[in-house]
């Protein structure tokens, strides 16, 4: 997705108050974005503290500032950063993480994000975009130059089956029509969902979304046909995200609040590094029981 | 701008200082005393209509606020509300709200590398005008401070100008038992800053921030007394945080009125 995000910010080089910041990051990604913004393109170092309130004083001067880095590197080191400088002043600066969830696989814990959208949604004017797909991230770039708030994009690796299409994003999309229980993923864990669907009996497999922004704060925002069926079948919230500040908590409350009871209801999410040891994305997802058939065995839905 | 009589400014601005933590009830009066007189000056005589200042020592807000209202910005009103209910006027500079205060702060180590960006914003679009910032000293001990420098030297931020109120106490110590960097002028000179020591209530010695180059980027340390202009403030480490009783508020009064 970095690529894809590369080009999306070079299409905006021409906005002459556009300026980005990365932490010392982007080798073998972003060097046409270097290319094209010349003096607004700037590398801050490592330095993270540093290079979130310097972007707060660009935005202050009403410069349009994007900030990058690592995901953790970019919302835990600088979080008072964040919140003082850019969501307490309710600049729209644009913060980048790169490798959500597990992304950065055997790298280890320090590289990891499992708690970015949780963290950063705590604080005032704060949206959160996660892509699911590469060509998700052209237009959430475009929506993220519009919005007149702070605004957090994780980037993660695409998983789109192939040889199947994606309808042009937008917050909740259908994936695969089911007849079973409402399965919301969050990101780019949905790709693999969709694939292990495909070979699944339309009747009996679950009906999948995606949801790529958040947080879901307004019930009506969601899909009517979603929201009949999380009553009549359930609903699973997968997300690569630990529990706390998660989506499932979100729509737990949100669906309570409403009205709404789900059928049945199972949260699967990121659970840390229960044996203690480290591998690929892959395998932190196994250990969280995050694999789509990992999750239909929970489920009780047969292969 | 005309010259008026700083001696005067300074004693009506004191004077209102006080009255507003005594009405409050709350303390930082000995650092908003130290960093008083250099605020005043810069405001009066210094900036220009395209310079910015950011407070990034925001403990010394009601020494801001007073500055404002010195210069017609803030009205006796606002002043009025210090640390009341529904006041714009927090005990730490506010976000976005008041003219005069560009950047809130009051967790320490934010306004530097704010100010950096402001800098570099018009460095880049080639406007004029330069950014003040005022660090305190016990500040320096915010690693984010120093990264702002090196940030400040690379990119050749001439537009930003450092100052740091060294009045030698902090919460709960004074700067040299706490973390001491002895020199401080030799440290901000390693990381590319041209500084000029300065005394940060002599008239005679601040009008030296009037003079300097813009090529260089300039740092000014302003050697201070926490509690300045009261005997029993003066250098106590308890004027940090103690508000004023009404025995030693009508001491202070007296004090400064002779």
């Amino acid at each position: 997705m970095r690529s894809t995000a590369c080009s999306a910010w070079v299409n905006r080089a021409t906005d002459k108050e556009f300026l980005f910041l990365t932490g010392d990051l982007g080798y073998s990604a972003l060097e046409p974005l270097r290319e094209r913004l010349g003096d607004r393109f700037i590398n801050a170092g490592v330095a993270e503290q540093n290079m979130v309130s310097v972007g707060a004083g660009l935005a202050i001067e009403g410069m349009n500032v994007w900030i990058y880095s690592i995901a953790p590197f970019c919302y835990a080191r600088p979080f008072e950063q964040i919140r003082n400088d850019i969501c307490q002043h309710r600049l729209p600066v644009k913060l980048v993480g790169n490798g959500g969830g597990y992304g950065y696989g055997a790298q280890g814990a320090s590289h990891h994000a499992l708690e970015d959208y949780g963290a950063l949604l705590t604080l005032p004017g704060m949206r959160a975009f996660v892509p699911a797909f590469s060509v998700d991230v052209e237009e959430i770039v475009d929506r993220m130059h519009q919005i007149d708030h702070p605004g957090y994009l994780r980037l993660g690796r695409c998983e789109q089956p192939p040889g199947q299409e994606v309808e042009a994003f937008s917050p909740w999309r259908r994936l695969v029509r089911g007849g079973g229980i409402s399965v919301i993923v969050v990101g780019p864990l949905a790709g693999s969902f969709w694939q292990h669907m495909l070979s699944m009996t339309e009747s009996t497999r679950p009906d999948l979304w995606v949801l790529g922004e958040l947080p879901v704060t307004d019930i009506s925002n969601m899909p009517p046909a979603l929201l009949s069926n999380i009553v009549a079948n359930g609903l699973c919230v997968v997300e690569e995200h630990g529990l706390q500040g998660s989506v499932g908590q979100q729509l737990a409350a949100l669906l309570m609040g409403g009205g709404f009871t789900p059928r049945q209801f199972l949260h699967c999410y990121a659970q840390g590094y229960p044996s203690g040891t480290y591998g690929s994305q892959s395998f932190h997802r196994r250990e969280s029981g995050l694999e789509p058939g990992q999750v239909m065995e929970a489920l009780g839905i047969a292969p | 701008m005309t010259k008026n009589n700083f001696e005067e400014i300074r004693v009506k601005a004191r004077l209102r200082m006080l009255q507003m933590h005594y009405d409050a009830g709350v303390g930082h009066i000995g650092g908003n005393l130290s960093a008083l007189d250099a605020m005043l000056y810069l405001h009066h005589y210094v900036m220009s209509a395209e310079d910015q200042f950011v407070l990034s020592k925001g403990h010394a807000a009601g020494a801001l606020y007073v500055t404002l209202w010195s210069r017609g910005i803030l009205q006796e009103s606002d002043l009025c509300s210090f640390h009341d209910d529904g006041t714009l006027l927090s005990g730490h500079p506010p976000p976005r709200r008041l003219e005069g205060v560009p950047v809130a702060t009051g967790s320490l180590g934010h306004g530097l590398p704010m100010a950096c960006g402001m800098a570099l914003a018009r460095k880049l679009r080639k406007q004029p005008g330069q950014i003040f910032c005022l660090c305190s000293d016990g500040e320096w001990q915010e690693g984010s401070n120093w990264e702002a420098l090196i940030f400040a030297r690379h990119h050749n931020l001439s537009n930003l100008v450092v100052l740091v109120d060294i009045n030698g106490l902090q919460g709960f110590g004074s700067t040299q038992a706490v973390a001491s960097m002895n020199d401080l002028g030799k440290h901000m000179e390693a990381f590319g800053l041209r500084t000029h020591e300065l005394d940060g209530h002599l008239e005679a010695s601040l009008e030296r921030l009037n003079i300097r180059s813009f090529e260089d980027r300039w740092c000014y340390l302003l050697q201070t007394v926490k509690g300045k202009g009261i005997s029993f403030m003066e250098n106590r480490l308890e004027w940090h945080y103690r508000p004023l009783d009404e025995a030693s508020y009508r001491q202070a009064l007296a004090e400064l009125n002779s």
